[in-house]
């Protein structure tokens, strides 16, 4: 029983702390959404992007990994807005079908960037103020400071880009720009302009979680799918264009992934040799897909969502 | 201040208008009246530039205007308060209103119009913290107006305001565009579906029909004319 106790304290904790990064992630993807109604595949190798330049800069620069999160930032919000003036910009005049193919071609297309430069290759840092040390919270329950201050600045960082929609004056245009588009411009509000605004304030988010990200998880051109994924998934659960949603729905899905650790504790505890198949640690990822189903059955506009 | 030359638009190919010109003076109030699908929304909208104009010129205070985009001709002082308001129904009345000021870089200016607007619509002031979206459409209606004077507009067009409200809203939202002809501050380009209401307000008007103008003259003169009255006053 003591195991079980333990376990549920570890995943309650891990939870919060990887709920608190997949929102983050999936930050970018529903501002991004929210404001022109496309789906960006390669959302995740915008995360990589930002994965590799910490990984790249740190020891380049001599700075601790953390100091280049702004760095991170910057570069995935002018890789935001190079997509945008590049390539979305002229998607958006072409059918849906198109807009798809275009983003998810950039997917592409940045992953094997990724990997002509940097090899396949999975890379971590190595060296840094907080690689290495931990955190005892409580018996059996200790924290890689890593994540800890992963999620404390991917709260702070959701906390600027609220800051920015809700509570400022081109913010509150982006805002107007998603709810309805020709309407804002008869408020004279550049709906061009909010985009590419929305690209890199989406990018530089994503930039910002992959700085964070790469302090404990390996980098390697394809890190990005699973990202994005659990980023459509999140996005889906607490409403497409919803920056509210996002935050909860990452702490949801975080929780989400470490419920199956639980389960498995909870069928040792009982401590049934014939139950050891049930065991489900292996399918955290697909939980989190079952549940992005049920929404989309359930509840399409997600917890927080005005769009479907 | 607003000529519209002989202008021609046309949706997929087919032209929806043809060859229509208005003009609208300073300090003047023009009615352009006329039933469903006329095309008087299709005219605000190429004026505004959210529709292509194929053919014809737009000048504003001397300027041509029908290349420009939409959000550049706000810039110019002229202002659509669109059919069906189009509010931002999440947010508060008071972040519309802020939103109608959004081209004004003057925060003394933008407090100032807040003020007036308060002052014109005093229930606007009551509510400036409610979602816009779950006020009733007269208040709305008033939002948008006032949302369309936040930036002291020089030409104010307003696209078929009356429609869908209670009759006790009808007149205040009539009654708006006379204080705002008193005040001599906005010229005012009406669209409306209530023929005798706007043609009592107007001094000049239109009468569209099926993107042609079918008749145009002093406001007084074409309420007293045969044909108006037959066609839209049932008399």
């Amino acid at each position: 029983m003591e195991e079980l106790g333990i376990q549920i304290l570890k995943s309650a904790v891990s939870g919060l702390i990887m709920g608190l990064v997949f929102a983050l992630v999936a930050l970018g993807l529903t501002v991004i959404f929210g404001v022109m109604d496309i789906v960006n595949f390669a959302h995740g190798e915008f995360l990589m992007v930002g994965m590799y330049t910490t990984l790249l800069t740190s020891p380049l620069l001599g700075v601790d990994p953390v100091l280049t999160l702004p760095l991170a930032g910057l570069v995935g919000a002018v890789l935001g807005v190079m997509c945008y003036f590049g390539l979305i910009r002229f998607l958006l005049r072409g059918p849906m079908i198109a807009q798809l193919f275009g983003t998810f071609g950039l997917m592409i297309f940045l992953r094997n960037l990724a990997l002509l430069f940097m090899g396949s290759e999975p890379r971590i840092v190595h060296e840094g103020w907080l690689v290495g040390k931990s955190i005892l919270v409580g018996p059996g329950v200790v924290l890689e400071s890593t994540k800890v201050a992963a999620a404390a600045l991917s709260l702070i960082s959701f906390a600027v880009v609220w800051w920015f929609i809700n509570r400022t004056r081109v913010g509150k245009a982006i805002t107007a720009t998603s709810l309805d588009a020709e309407g804002a411009r008869y408020m004279g509000i550049s709906t061009e302009y909010m985009n590419a605004l929305a690209w890199a304030v989406g990018g530089a988010s994503v930039g910002v979680a992959g700085g964070l990200l790469v302090n404990f998880w390996p980098v390697e051109p394809g890190v990005g799918l699973l990202f994005t994924m659990i980023a459509f998934a999140t996005v889906a659960l607490g409403g497409f264009g919803s920056v509210r949603g996002a935050l909860v729905a990452g702490i949801l899905i975080g929780f989400i992934v470490n419920l199956p650790p639980v389960w498995d504790a909870i069928l040792r505890s009982i401590d049934a040799a014939g139950l050891r198949g049930l065991e489900i640690h292996s399918f955290k990822y697909t939980m989190v897909y079952a549940v992005y189903f049920l929404i989309m059955v359930l509840r399409p506009q997600g917890l927080f969502g005005w769009k479907q | 201040m607003l000529e519209v030359k002989g202008i021609t638009v046309r949706y997929s190919g087919l032209p929806v208008m043809r060859d229509l010109s208005i003009k609208v003076a300073q300090n003047q109030t023009v009615g352009v009246v006329g039933a469903n699908g006329a095309g008087k929304t299709t005219l605000l909208k190429a004026i505004m530039g959210a529709v292509k104009v194929a053919a014809g010129e737009v000048h504003f205070n001397g300027r041509r205007i029908d290349r420009l985009r939409t959000e550049e001709i706000v810039r110019l002082g002229l202002i659509y308060v669109p059919e069906g308001r189009r509010l931002f129904g999440p947010l508060s009345v008071e972040e519309n209103l802020l939103l109608g000021a959004y081209t004004v870089g003057d925060e003394a200016a933008k407090q100032r119009n807040l003020e007036h607007v308060y002052e014109l619509f005093p229930r606007l002031a009551e509510r400036k913290k409610q979602a816009v979206g779950s006020m009733s459409g007269g208040e709305q209606q008033m939002a948008a107006i006032g949302r369309g004077l936040m930036s002291s507009p020089k030409l104010l067009m307003l696209d078929e305001p009356s429609l869908g409200l209670a009759p006790l809203m009808v007149s205040e939202v009539f009654e708006t565009v006379r204080r705002l002809q008193a005040e001599g501050e906005t010229t005012v380009l009406l669209v409306e579906q209530n023929v005798l209401e706007a043609l009592e307000l107007s001094d000049w008007a239109y009468v569209l029909q099926t993107g042609r103008i079918r008749d145009e003259g002093p406001a007084k003169d074409l309420l007293a004319s045969d044909g108006v009255r037959r066609a839209f006053l049932g008399l």
